[in-house]
């Protein structure tokens, strides 16, 4: 009977032992967006590194990647992501809403938006620019096919609709802020009406629609349909990386949208698996000189302004426009622009 | 003595049967029902009856109708050649006709793109005539044709085999033309084959996305598929509106498949 005590002290001895002398094992699972599959790669192999350096744990990140609506879907539906790195931040604003698994003011838990890294939307072209395209007022030119991906199923491709729409907005307006001040109004429905004219245009030159960002690159690129493709900055840069600068050429325009692609940690999941540690130190990496640097290496625009000036070969200088400065932010854009019976459906309407 | 037969009886098979269905089957519906409860009647009819929803019904049921048309014509030649010679490769050629069901969705849609584009193998052809294949109906159609035909094919392949030679001698010496031997007594008795097959083939192209949305292009009013209206629905969040096509598209393939299988009960009393 003393004995069997006595083991029993022991194996409890030894198991609370183990969660402090000896290194746990972690398992955080990544739910991100279409084209960050090379970025998180190699993120996710420094972070290993760096916090078994730092705490002994040994953590094992797991990636889905997908279209950052259906994956944002997944999480509200009850997939459990330790941190979701997505597209858009209406995607996560919804996972908030919807899910209730995250504060509603998550944005303002990280520096610069919770947005270590951001993109824009650039013009891939064949080589040689053969239809001479170098601004956005260009893709209407008669004889321009456009390639890019749906609005209602990708991320990318609302980017790329406001960005076209605030680019003419610029245009006409020559100064964005106007567009906050009333004493500009007739001006700015003026200049509100001619961007709506250039986007339905602009989508009556768009030969194929694709689901996602992977897609229409494979469009453009293996299936040489289009002139130009409208994509994420890191996306045409990978195409040109993988399938050879012979073939294409990365057009900046002179304006385009700042994309903030945000990052958050679900507290509901990590409070709940214990993993809030790992999870945060995670994403706090991304904002570290050595994240910085592998999201410049995949060609995102990293934040730290050093990184940046030491990649700015990576980057076109190109003026950028947020959001929340020209549409008011993601709920409202997606309300007026995205939602059924918005701009895009009536710009389509038969 | 009662007469047992070898696997347990009735009422377990039947429970588990039920059991079984509910789980996989009903629930999921239910959950679809419940879901667009949540509408009202006028936004329901709102969501499923917009323009653009109408075009894509025309455009999903339209290309798998015919999808399945094609395929029960050449999907019967196909059984037939398989069933009936023997020659090199037969094996091989056999087992190639389960592709379309083994392969990813979207491996097939990327692969068919990839030959059907006009800068494709097949898709340049087509383009020396002016005809665009991929990214227009006409690619949504392949895609369709493409998943089909495994259902026709294998569902007619034991009918086949079980067709005697000696009826269709029979036929020829009591003084039958070769088209009357086919038409009046290989048809009937592979008509009831042919339609399941046929039906399958179409309930199968009804619901398919991952190939179809790589080679449509999804050009609003064009080449948009209603199943790609439901996931641009789910994109917006909008459960309910997409919950409402769906139950659209079941009730709809429902009737057409029960009108499919009563012409079939049909056809075989007639054939009687």
């Amino acid at each position: 009977m003393k004995k069997r005590f006595v083991s029993l002290l022991l194996i409890a001895a030894l198991s609370l032992a183990g969660t402090s002398l000896f290194a746990a094992d972690i398992e955080l699972l990544n739910v991100s967006y279409d084209p960050t599959r090379e970025l998180y790669e190699q993120f996710n192999q420094a972070f290993l590194k760096h916090y078994k350096a730092e705490t002994g744990d040994n953590v094992k990140i797991k990636q889905s990647h997908g279209g950052s609506g259906k994956q944002a879907l997944a999480v509200i539906e009850g997939l459990e992501a330790d941190v979701v790195t997505l597209a858009l931040a209406y995607d996560i604003e919804n996972i908030a809403e919807k899910s209730k698994s995250i504060p509603q003011d998550w944005q303002k838990r990280l520096p610069d938006n919770s947005t270590p890294y951001t993109s824009t939307v650039v013009f891939l072209v064949r080589k040689g620019n053969p239809k001479k395209i170098t601004k956005w007022e260009d893709l209407l030119k008669p004889g321009v096919s456009v390639i890019a991906a749906h609005p209602k199923t990708s991320g990318v491709a609302r980017w790329s609709y406001l960005a076209g729409w605030g680019a003419i907005l610029k245009q006409q307006l020559g100064d964005l802020k106007k567009l906050n001040d009333p004493k500009y109004a007739n001006e700015v429905t003026a200049a509100q009406k001619k961007a709506r004219e250039y986007t339905a245009e602009l989508y009556r030159h768009v030969k194929v629609l694709d689901s996602g960002a992977r897609g229409s690159t494979q469009t453009f690129v293996q299936r040489r349909i289009g002139d130009v493709l409208l994509n994420w900055e890191n996306e045409a840069y990978l195409a040109v990386r993988e399938y050879g600068a012979d073939q294409f050429e990365i057009v900046v325009p002179p304006i385009s949208i700042l994309a903030e692609p945000p990052v958050a940690v679900i507290d509901k999941v990590v409070d709940k698996r214990g993993t809030r540690k790992a999870a945060e130190a995670y994403l706090k990496y991304l904002y570290s000189k050595e994240g910085q640097e592998i999201a410049a290496k995949n060609y995102y625009r990293p934040r730290d302004p050093e990184v940046l000036k030491k990649y700015s070969n990576n980057f076109a200088k190109v003026e950028l426009f947020s959001i929340d400065d020209v549409f008011g932010g993601w709920q409202k854009a997606q309300k007026i622009h995205f939602s059924d019976g918005g701009v895009f459906d009536q710009i389509n309407a038969r | 003595m009662k007469k047992r037969s070898i696997i347990p009886g009735f009422g377990l098979t039947f429970g588990v049967t039920v059991t079984y269905l509910s789980l996989i089957v009903l629930l999921p519906l239910s959950l679809l029902v419940w879901n667009t409860a949540s509408l009202t009647f006028t936004d329901f009819l709102k969501a499923v009856t917009s323009t653009q929803v109408l075009a894509s019904y025309r455009l999903t049921f339209g290309a798998s109708f015919f999808a399945a048309l094609i395929n029960a014509v050449f999907g019967f030649i196909a059984a037939w050649t398989l069933v009936r010679y023997r020659f090199p490769g037969r094996r091989i050629l056999d087992a190639l006709i389960d592709m379309p069901f083994a392969m990813p969705t979207a491996v097939s849609g990327i692969a068919l793109t990839t030959i059907y584009a006009s800068t494709g193998w097949v898709g340049s052809w087509f383009d020396r005539f002016g005809i665009q294949s991929a990214y227009s109906p006409l690619g949504v159609l392949i895609a369709l044709t493409f998943i089909g035909l495994p259902f026709v094919v294998r569902t007619l392949q034991p009918t086949l085999e079980e067709l005697d030679k000696e009826v269709e001698e029979a036929a020829e010496s009591l003084g039958a033309s070769r088209f009357q031997t086919f038409w009046r007594v290989i048809l009937p008795s592979v008509w009831p084959a042919l339609i399941t097959g046929f039906t399958l083939a179409f309930a199968r192209a009804l619901g398919e996305y991952g190939s179809v949305v790589f080679i449509s292009g999804n050009i609003p009013f064009e080449t948009e598929i209603t199943s790609l209206m439901i996931v641009a629905k789910l994109e917006q969040y909008d459960y309910a509106g997409a919950t409402a096509i769906s139950v659209v598209m079941l009730s709809v393939s429902f009737v057409l498949m029960l009108i499919i299988n009563l012409s079939q009960y049909y056809a075989r009393r007639v054939g009687r």
